[in-house]
């Protein structure tokens, strides 16, 4: 019954160009500016039905009358926000002929990666009639999964073709008034991922939107959704190694991860979106709202390799609501040249005996500034919960900034949270040692962060944690003078 | 026989324009072993930086001819994949790095640099096995991160250790003695002196006469004020031993 992906990648080399590329809407583009109007036409266009509509509009009045948080170590010059585009529909990329037509930047970046060369063509939207056109991909990946029950596919097909799931679930971890971007997403969200596994089922695969890279609504305003059933397993990864520009600057996304009773979710993100120019100019704005729900006994587990964007601002979290349950992030966050993150975790202690573990590695060089911020919060009926958590900093050169703001609150008396710190520096001793031991000074600081950020590489699936590994070696190159 | 190195008239100052060598001669062959001593301050680790590379130092007259490059037009890594190694007065901690994993890493470079494949991984962990018996390293230490933890003896034992496995053509032994009780000192001397060769040779710095009763020099030079000013037999060491730096240095102005 279960598929490996080696059987599925060979069937998927055999398979042809099926489906075509995205439903042709090129120049499907409304107005700028947002106001209930917009949102109509967005859910209209979407063909939602009427609940939906209503539930993006209640969302929608709430965030006028929200105001854009400031409290995160960030400094920015705010959107704004009536001069965006709130419906551009998928623009099918320009299809070019060869490699060739591609920035050779982006090509070596690829190279450096390992990215075998059909995937590069596909990622920098090289036509290629077969294996890694993703919507083929997805479609195929979909039937094997569909034969266990597993439903994995387009938020906006998930509205049309499981619309109880939807509404069941939608905003029930994050609801739409949660924050300033949640409610905006909410209310103008273009599409995203669905994903359902149900009772008892292990997903036999890592389930991937890379594989949709070149769907290119991917965009702005993403939701996902990941209800894993009683005693069900996934694992999930999200985004790419691979270089990523976008023409838009905003980025709000939000994720809802549901693990009903003794389920697990695995949920890994690699995020590198364009971080601007070595001077700071341009990059990309992420405001991501992630959090997750554990049912009695399940688990959920995050973890993030952030090296990209502009601004990050980003707390994937878990409500520990079910006794037994177990919450888990491990995060590198990498800040270059004029990067700022602001990231961190929530854990939230509502069942008893819940564990929960955050181990948080930021990475700072150039004139970046990086952030952890957290809540590891016990309730009075959490009792018998415990907490660790690590939180290290490591600075290269000294016109970084890095930063802990740390919030424990233990509501009850049998629970205990543990916190630890650590600041290092990547001095020039160390360089000189390892030069005089024979290592350049970028392989050197390869090998310096990519020891310091160890245990959370470990916890990436195979092929990502090798990409992961290299994409640290480039974000940083040229970090040291 | 040709020199392994050759330091001429060598003049190094700091960025700040303070001049801390001021001429250094220096030639050492193949299978010799040469003590460096002098008074705090003299220039003696200084000599050693600026041999490795250390970008602190600004060398403003002189030439150093290495194996028959010019070494100062080497960059510190190329230095040391051309075979110079420096037993570090401090050696630098590095967390989160095994110590394994650093020297793999090392003699994978070095390897490359020379156009050759990574070791296998038995050739390598059978060599760690046989050198790390030589200055008698305890097991755990290499798996922890590299000098992170290690007492001061661990510490100058590593770097022996180091050395014993990268092989190099010319080792400079910065106050390897400096911090070390007797035992440790006659371990490391034990496997400077295993490693000796009619190929390799050594530059040892020392403060003190002791480590020279270890490791036995060929020749022994005085540095002061950035300049040797007397070169000997081992005999020297004693001598100075006995009767301290103040006489030569009178010797020295007087001249």
């Amino acid at each position: 019954m279960a598929y490996t992906e080696k059987e599925l990648a060979k069937e998927l080399e055999n398979k042809k160009y099926e489906y075509g590329f995205v439903t042709d809407v090129e120049s499907d583009v409304i107005k700028k500016g947002l106001n209930e109007e917009i949102v109509r036409i967005i859910s209209e266009k979407k063909n939602e039905p009427e609940w939906l509509l209503e539930w993006r509009l209640s969302a929608f009045r709430k965030w006028e009358k929200m105001e854009e948080p400031d409290w995160a170590h960030l400094k920015y010059k705010k959107p704004n926000f009536q001069d965006l585009h709130y419906y551009a529909a998928p623009k099918t990329k320009k299809k070019l002929d060869s490699l060739d037509e591609v920035d050779p930047e982006i090509l070596k970046t690829f190279e450096r990666l390992g990215i075998p060369l059909e995937e590069q063509k596909a990622l920098s939207g090289v036509a290629v009639d077969f294996v890694m056109d993703s919507v083929s991909v997805k479609t195929t990946f979909s039937a094997k999964l569909l034969e266990l029950g597993i439903i994995f596919c387009s938020f906006s097909e998930a509205v049309q073709n499981h619309p109880d799931l939807i509404k069941k679930y939608l905003g029930k971890v994050v609801p739409p008034t949660d924050n300033f971007y949640a409610a905006l997403n909410s209310a103008v969200f273009s599409d995203g991922s669905f994903c359902y596994i149900p009772k008892g089922v292990k997903c036999p695969m890592e389930l991937s939107t890379y594989f949709r890279i070149n769907e290119a609504n991917t965009g702005q305003f993403e939701r996902t959704l990941v209800i894993a059933d009683e005693d069900s397993y996934v694992s999930y990864l999200e985004g790419c190694t691979a270089p990523q520009r976008d023409e838009n600057q905003l980025h709000a996304a939000v994720v809802e991860l549901i693990a009903l009773d003794g389920a697990s979710i695995k949920y890994s993100t690699v995020q590198n979106w364009y971080p601007g120019d070595e001077n700071g100019i341009g990059g990309i704005f992420n405001f991501v709202t992630k959090r997750g729900l554990c049912e009695k006994g399940s688990k959920i587990s995050w973890t993030q390799v952030e090296t990209g964007s502009a601004v990050t601002w980003k707390y994937p979290s878990c409500i520990l609501k079910g006794d037994n349950s177990e919450g888990e992030f491990y995060s590198v966050a990498v800040t270059n040249n004029y990067q700022q993150a602001d990231t961190g975790t929530k854990m939230i202690h509502l069942g008893k005996n819940t564990k929960s573990v955050i181990i948080s590695k930021g990475i700072s060089a150039g004139n970046s500034s990086n952030s952890y911020r957290g809540l590891v919060q016990m309730n009075p009926g959490a009792s018998n919960s415990r907490n660790f958590s690590q939180c290290d900093s490591l600075l290269i050169g000294d016109q970084c900034g890095a930063h802990t703001f740390p919030y424990i609150e233990v509501q009850n008396k049998s629970s205990r949270a543990e916190h630890e710190a650590t600041t290092s520096k990547i001095g020039e001793d160390q360089l000189f040692y390892c030069n005089q031991r024979g290592i350049d000074t970028e392989k050197a600081i390869s090998l310096i962060v990519n020891g310091y950020a160890k245990e959370v590489l470990n916890k990436l699936p195979m092929e990502f944690a090798i990409e992961a590994q290299k994409l640290l070696e480039i974000s940083l190159e040229g970090s040291v003078g | 026989m040709d020199s392994i190195i050759k330091i001429k008239n060598l003049h190094a100052e700091l960025s700040d324009g303070t001049k801390i060598l001021n001429g250094v001669n220096l030639e050492v062959k193949p299978g010799e072993i040469h003590a460096i001593m002098g008074p705090n301050g003299s220039g003696k680790s200084t000599l050693a930086s600026v041999l490795a590379g250390r970008e602190d130092y600004i060398v403003t007259e002189g030439e150093v001819e290495y194996n028959g490059m010019d070494l100062l037009d080497l960059s510190p890594e190329d230095r040391a994949r051309e075979g110079v190694f420096l037993a570090f007065q401090y050696p630098v901690e590095i967390p989160g790095v095994s110590n394994i994993n650093f020297l793999k890493t090392s003699i994978n470079e070095i390897r490359a640099y020379k156009g050759e494949g990574p070791i296998s991984a038995k050739e390598f962990l059978g060599m760690v096995s046989e050198k790390s018996k030589l200055v008698e390293l305890d097991n755990k230490l290499k798996n922890r991160s590299v000098n992170e933890g290690f007492s001061g003896g661990e510490k100058k034992r590593n770097e022996i250790f180091q050395m014993a496995m990268l092989e190099p053509k010319l080792a400079i032994l910065d106050e390897t003695d400096s911090g070390l009780d007797i035992d440790a000192l006659r371990i490391v001397a034990h496997g400077v002196n295993t490693l000796k060769s009619s190929e390799n040779a050594s530059i040892v710095i020392t403060h003190y006469q002791r480590l020279l009763d270890y490791i036995v020099p060929d020749i022994v030079h005085v540095l002061w004020n950035g300049r040797i000013i007397k070169s000997g037999p081992k005999e020297l060491a004693l001598e100075l031993e006995d009767k301290g730096y103040d006489w030569l240095k009178k010797e020295v102005i007087t001249e």
